[in-house]
């Protein structure tokens, strides 16, 4: 379970986020949307311990992450995944290696236990024979689904997605949101997806929560979002808003 | 009032620039410290030895030809002062301690600096744009271990032994003038080093080397992890790596040379 209590982020002068709070139960697919600039990456960066708020809680499966040392916040990080905007695979490792990374530095697991892991994650993301590859090899869907395999590689109870749709067309985006939701549904993770793409946030959330100028000014279970009347809101949902 | 105002510029801009070489020596600083803690766990050894042979044996080529030149010209340019005064017998070994002492580590690391430290920041800079450093943390892994430890090693192992490689080509390069231009024999050449040069002269200068070795790839890490976003924020940290690696390691001979020769 995830649990902000009211959380504050300022960069210098300016203040990103104002009062955060929301809860996310365990199996739950969140959806943050907002307009570029309204602190949802900020917000991603926060839960996952990669800076830190200025003021505020963020509890993590009963663990309140804002205080603890870099060495504690680690063991708490054993427990979830990112999958990032930009993939951020390891560019000088083989797509195998980067799927292996976290296996090979936090557990003692053979080799072939690890391998036989790394062909699992990747059969899991449609990918099955990428392993020996570099990930200069890879366009940015296949990078994407690499990332997917590389957080759930560590078996996590929890997953981050930044933008996972940016930069693919519609048809690669439609094959990562069913994979959002094919993970979700296979491992019961709990997942927050960072998105402006609204016809992805319907499609892969239970709930939907809107940034809107560092404030969450609504958060529903998606049906209900759809039908919300608040200006800001519809005028985001734009065609997915139901009367 | 328009000299007033003058004047207070100036102090606001030693002011400021006081503060930020301040506020940078502080952050060196501590990186290098939390670097050095975490060599309590059991450094990666597979990524030394990579690191080691990246970052080390492809700097052998430039280390030779810079020290022979040196070891030449040096020797091209005291022989003939040396013979007037009748001192042709000392110029091996005074060409020996040069070099060991103080131009064999202080070319080594600027060399070192320059191609070694310079590749440091462009690879972690590159990471850092690209999200790859944020990733080794969400993955529970430290940055200072995977990235730093191995490098600070390798290069504080490299450094040293590039060193004794130039300090013996500087030297070969000064037998070379001293022989084959100046008209000095083989056998005073070598009698003098002999005479002349003690272990310390040449340990000493290792020593240097080794701390040489720690400030280029800390510094290659910091300016890499500070790198502004974007791809000329890899140029620009390239840049301020290699200047300010060059900086440290003259002031560092000075301080060391005190301290090892006094």
């Amino acid at each position: 379970m995830i649990e902000l209590k009211h959380v504050d982020k300022s960069f210098g002068e300016k203040r990103v986020l104002k009062g955060v709070s929301f809860r996310v139960e365990d199996g739950e697919t969140l959806a943050l949307i907002g307009g570029s600039g309204s602190g949802k990456s900020t917000l991603l960066r926060l839960m996952i311990g990669l800076d830190r708020p200025t003021a505020g809680e963020i509890w993590i499966d009963g663990t309140e992450i804002t205080r603890l040392a870099e060495d504690e916040l680690d063991e708490v990080r054993l427990s979830m995944g990112m999958v990032f905007q930009y993939s951020a695979l390891f560019d000088s490792m083989t797509v195998g290696d980067n799927v292996a990374f976290g296996l090979r530095e936090h557990t003692d697991f053979s080799e072939e236990k690890i391998q036989d892991i790394v062909r699992e994650k990747l059969s899991l993301v449609g990918l099955p024979d990428a392993e020996d590859m570099m990930p200069g090899e890879l366009s940015g869907g296949m990078k994407k689904r690499v990332s997917l395999a590389r957080a759930l590689a560590f078996g996590p109870s929890i997953i981050f997605y930044d933008e996972p749709d940016s930069g693919l067309d519609p048809v690669m985006t439609r094959k990562i949101d069913d994979l959002i939701v094919a993970t979700q549904e296979k491992l019961g993770v709990t997942s927050i997806v960072v998105t402006h793409d609204m016809e992805s946030a319907c499609l892969v959330a239970n709930r939907i929560a809107m940034l809107y100028e560092g404030e969450i000014i609504a958060m529903e279970k998606t049906e209900d979002f759809r039908r919300l009347k608040d200006l800001r809101v519809r005028e985001f949902l734009g065609s997915f808003a139901i009367e | 009032m328009r000299g007033r105002r003058r004047v207070e510029r100036l102090f606001e801009g030693v002011g400021q620039f006081v503060i930020r070489w301040l506020q940078y020596t502080g952050e060196v600083v501590l990186l290098l410290a939390e670097t050095i803690r975490q060599l309590k766990r059991p450094p990666r050894m597979r990524h030394v030895f990579g690191q080691m042979a990246h970052l080390g044996a492809d700097s052998l080529p430039i280390v030779g030809l810079t020290l022979l030149f040196t070891g030449m010209v040096m020797t091209l340019q005291i022989a003939h002062e040396f013979i007037r005064f009748g001192a042709q017998s000392t110029i091996g070994g005074v060409i020996t301690i040069a070099i060991g002492r103080e131009l064999g580590p202080v070319l080594v690391g600027v060399v070192a600096a320059g191609r070694v430290g310079s590749a440091i920041t462009a690879e972690i800079s590159t990471m850092k744009v690209t999200e790859q450093i944020d990733a080794l943390r969400v993955m529970a892994t430290s940055p200072i271990g995977y990235l730093i430890v191995p490098r600070m090693i390798a290069c504080m192992a490299m450094v040293p032994m590039l060193t004794v490689f130039g300090d013996v080509i500087g030297i070969l390069g000064g037998w070379l003038i001293a022989t084959g231009w100046s008209g000095i024999s083989s056998y005073l050449y070598w009698n003098s080093i002999t005479n002349f040069v003690v272990v310390h002269d040449i340990t000493g200068g290792l020593v240097k080397a080794a701390v040489f070795g720690m400030f280029i790839a800390v510094l290659g890490c910091y300016c890499g992890l500070k790198a502004p976003a974007g791809a000329e924020g890899v140029g620009v940290a390239t840049t301020r790596s290699v200047v300010s690696a060059i900086i440290v390691i003259f002031i560092m001979n000075c301080f060391l040379s005190l301290i090892l020769y006094k």
